[in-house]
């Protein structure tokens, strides 16, 4: 610090340093009741269902619950749901962002884009009890479709081995809230795409195939990974719809815990706490990797 | 251009046809319930059903309880954060993105774990068990409300209006709710709405904790026994959702976004 | 036969008109700038130049091909765009190279193409950077490696300095000009600045609302402007009304007291005429062979190196500039003042 003699000597006015206030305690008094709910409500549940897997029914440590994952039925509900839920992120990615790409860059009218948003907004949150009927009465043993194939086509699905209650039924019946996900998401990304972009390229000599290919694509690839990333997430944790439609048949992991909070069947807790602290450590590892690839486009889309 | 037209044209067809088919189907096998005529029947059965008017408060009330405890939580916090603790802002992130990485299966067997014996016992009486129910729902909604109120808090530069209204010698209660809160109506009403829509049809939380009691785990039951009522349920629970979706874009003046997201499945 | 032609260029989009009567000859080589207002049409006749617009009516011409309807991606013209429009995903060697790849240029040729345009632009050091590493002005300047890369028959710059610092938009205008004339290229420049557009440009086509107003080397547009509008938008002027209007012996009244300008025979007389002088061609004191006219200064205003007087003269306003020196003494506000000019340097409008 320059004493006051030393700033008159100089003609200069140099200001002492300034030291950063120190926080006052009140100010972190306004976010306390927050941090409190999440760690009630959102920590608190987490961790005891982490401690839990690792305790027997005796309450001392064990691995036990994890290696009870390795059963075969248990195994087999992991296939089934990765299975499932590769299949919707990558089938409703693909006709979701087609959809998106036609209301964006392939430029339908307004109308067509804003029907399509709120539709989107309304299907995505359509899941759950009601998304099974309505697909009952589609594609059920009575549904309106099936009906339709038999009289029109004398197709009976049925017979041909399909039957919605099944693998291919639940797939069909998720992609009602994987398609209009998908939309939403990967359409900021598609606003993204500047038209300079297109333009300089086609002044460069380049052809449509070839912008897309050297440039838009390439723009687009981490929005379009990480939306299907998210899609993939969401159908791995998603309950009430497949519950509703097959209740519990299909082999489910979120239908296996489901049964362990019922106390059905096998009951067995600590499997319920290490399935559960499965599912979370999967959802964790597509979080970050989605978030990942967010970042990586938004640097490129930000300017 | 003209062909670049028709394949697009194309995907919006099948993509219409897809959303469209399934609720049709719904739509004409609810009104078959009558042998050979075409009729509302189901839907006044549903309607002269006291159930189905019960439950619909019941999720209607949790539902409201929610979203205030939603915004009393997240909007003096957000606010909080931006004005003075922006080193916390990655945390609040963070913990608004948790929900994802916990689905509602997952949530509801922890919460009944810690909430339903010592010390809390929640679970013993009706109103512990809805008070847990609100908190799972306040939950599932934190990332979209989250979202939500921030975005909103960034577009009016809350910052800059606090210390303007500070410099004109207003309390922190007068900038709260004459300035802070009036200019996040919008991202208020789309969250509002949102979590509306969620909470009513919700099925995982409610069946667990409070079973028949809720609209969706009644939606559930219908549908085990009735199959033309649980038709109708689905158009109406559809038309519901739709008519929450449409005011959301009336607010936000049609900015529609990844913010339109929620979380039952 | 010009280089570029366009006639009869015209460009309506549903009621409105951007664009009519655009006719346009330019030389191989030139650096011609279209200067007008926001809307005036300069950017959508570039457009249409490069193939992103399609003319409603007339043709465009470029040595000796009619290009008006060929496709954007086949005119091997060069664009650089106000946002700089590099690709994100691509390096900056990589934007560079990227019309090269589209010629099929083989992969030591492409590699000389863009070392050679990277030392044009002075920004060897930055091959493999991405732009989002770039400052404006460094990402601009890609740009305009990028266009010329192709070798353009035509380079065209769609106001490209405007997302700019001040500072870096006096450098690069030189920079562009400099490169301009090394390459010999033929080059269109779209601008709102005057200033701009006079410095760099061989010749200007002022627009306004669609048309243009005039077309000309820059000391012909400013000196002798052909209409009102033109006299306005570019450089300052002073407007103010006369009576008493000689049209063939050259004389009139302002507030009184005795102007005489250059008689204008053919034109007719009217009451709403007024006499056009450019604030710099008023000198303070009188002089041989000049107009004076006794005034009172109502402000004076410094901008660096000039000064700006205002003169109240029989509550006429007018603006007279003259350069700051260091050891000038300013008319203070209130003082009396003799201003003059020569009878040629105002005309009537």
């Amino acid at each position: 610090m320059l004493s006051k003699q030393d700033s008159l000597l100089n003609g200069k006015r140099d200001a002492p340093k300034a030291r950063p206030a120190p926080l006052p305690w009140r100010n972190w008094l306004g976010v306390v009741p927050f941090f409190l709910f999440a760690f009630f409500f959102i920590a608190l549940p987490s961790l005891t269902l982490l401690v839990g897997a690792f305790r027997d029914n005796a309450g001392k440590l064990t691995l036990q619950n994890f290696v009870g994952l390795f059963d075969p039925s248990i195994l087999n509900a992991y296939w089934v749901t990765i299975k499932i839920s590769l299949a919707t992120a990558i089938g409703g990615g693909l006709l979701g962002f087609l959809m998106a790409y036609a209301v964006t860059v392939g430029k339908l009218p307004n109308s067509v884009r804003t029907s399509l948003m709120t539709f989107s907004g309304v299907a995505s949150n359509f899941a759950g009890v009601p998304l099974a009927f309505a697909f009952i009465a589609t594609l059920g043993r009575t549904g309106l479709v099936t009906l339709l194939l038999k009289n029109l086509l004398g197709i009976n699905l049925y017979d041909q081995g399909f039957s919605l209650y099944s693998f291919w039924g639940l797939s069909l019946t998720y992609m009602f809230f994987q398609f209009p996900l998908m939309v939403l998401v990967i359409t900021p990304a598609l606003d993204g795409l500047k038209k300079d972009w297109s333009e300089a390229a086609a002044n460069l000599g380049a052809s449509q195939s070839l912008y897309w290919r050297k440039v838009a694509l390439p723009i687009l690839t981490p929005s379009i990974l990480g939306a299907i990333i998210l899609l993939f997430g969401n159908s791995f944790g998603a309950y009430a719809t497949a519950y509703s439609l097959t209740g519990g048949f299909i082999n489910l992991i979120t239908i296996v815990i489901g049964s362990q909070i019922k106390g059905d069947i096998y009951y067995n807790p600590g499997l319920g706490y290490a399935l559960a602290v499965g599912m979370i450590v999967v959802m964790s590892v597509m979080m970050a990797i989605y978030y990942m690839l967010r970042r990586r486009s938004e640097r490129w889309l930000r300017k | 251009m003209r062909r670049k037209s028709f394949w697009s044209w194309v995907w919006i067809a099948l993509g219409a046809i897809y959303f469209i088919l399934p609720l049709y189907a719904t739509f004409d096998f609810s009104l078959r319930a009558k042998k050979g005529v075409l009729s509302f029947l189901s839907y006044q059965n549903i309607f002269n059903d006291p159930n189905f008017w019960k439950t619909i408060e019941f999720s209607l009330v949790i539902a409201v309880f929610t979203i205030i405890a939603s915004i009393i939580l997240v909007v003096p916090t957000a606010y909080w954060i931006r004005l003075k603790l922006p080193q916390l802002r990655g945390m609040l992130e963070f913990i608004s993105m948790l929900p994802f990485v916990v689905p509602a299966i997952v949530l509801v067997f922890g919460l009944i774990r810690v909430f339903s014996g010592a010390p809390f016992f929640l679970t013993n009486t009706f109103f512990g068990t809805d008070i847990l129910l609100v908190a799972a729902y306040v939950v599932l909604a934190l990332p979209y409300v989250f979202r939500s109120v921030d975005t909103g808090l960034a577009s009016i530069d809350v910052v800059s209006l606090t210390e303007a209204a500070q410099s004109l010698g207003a309390s922190w209660s007068t900038i709260m709710f004459k300035i802070i809160f009036p200019n996040l109506k919008v991202a208020i009403l789309s969250s509002a709405f949102l979590t509306l829509a969620t909470v009513i049809g919700e099925y995982t939380i409610a069946s667990f904790m409070v079973g028949i009691k809720a609209f969706g785990p009644y939606m559930s039951l219908i549908g085990q026994n009735r199959t033309y009522e649980s038709s109708s349920l689905a158009i109406i629970s559809f038309m519901v959702t739709w008519g929450f979706m449409g005011l959301i874009q009336l607010f936000s003046r049609g900015k529609a976004d990844s913010s339109s997201l929620s979380g039952a499945r | 036969m010009a280089f570029l032609s366009l006639s009869n260029i015209s460009k309506v989009f549903g009621t409105t008109t951007a664009v009519e009567n655009f006719n346009l000859e330019v030389e191989k080589g030139q650096f011609v700038s279209f200067l007008g207002p926001s809307g005036c049409g300069k950017t959508t006749t570039l457009r249409m130049i490069a193939g992103f617009e399609l003319p409603t009516t007339g043709a465009i011409t470029l040595d000796g091909e009619d290009i008006t309807y060929k496709s954007p991606n086949q005119r091997n013209v060069g664009m650089v765009f106000q946002s700089y429009a590099l690709f994100p995903n691509l390096t900056i060697g990589q934007n560079i190279g990227f019309g090269l790849e589209v010629r099929k240029y083989s992969a030591a040729d492409a590699k000389a193409r863009i070392d050679e345009m990277l030392e044009l632009v002075h920004l060897e050091k930055h091959k493999d950077k991405y732009p989002y590493q770039l400052s404006g002005g460094q990402q601009q300047r890609i740009a305009l490696a990028r266009a010329l890369a192709i070798s353009p028959r035509v380079l065209l710059l769609d106001e490209p300095l405007s997302a700019l610092d001040a500072k870096i938009r006096v450098e690069l205008r030189l920079e562009i000009r400099r490169i301009q004339q090394t390459m010999g290229i033929t080059t269109i420049y779209v601008t709102h600045d005057q200033e701009e557009a006079l410095l760099l440009s061989d010749r200007v086509v002022v627009m306004s609302q669609g048309h243009i107003e005039q077309v000309g080397a820059p000391a012909s547009i400013y000196n002798y402007p052909s209409t009102e509008f033109v006299a306005q938008f570019v450089g300052q002027l002073n407007l103010l009304p006369v009576t008493n209007v000689d049209m063939k012996n050259g004389t009139c009244k302002l507030a009184g007291q005795n102007v005489k300008f250059e008689p204008m025979p053919e034109r007719k007389t009217s009451d709403e005429l007024r006499l056009a002088i450019r604030p710099e061609e008023l000198h303070i004191g009188t002089g041989e062979g000049r107009n004076a006219l006794k005034g009172r200064v109502e402000s004076v205003l410094f901008l660096g190196s000039v000064v700006r007087l205002r003169v109240d003269v029989g509550g006429i306003f007018f603006s007279a500039d003259f350069f700051n020196e260091r050891r000038i003494t300013l008319p203070r506000s209130g003082d009396e003042v003799v201003i003059s000019f020569p009878e040629h340097s105002c005309w009537l409008v």
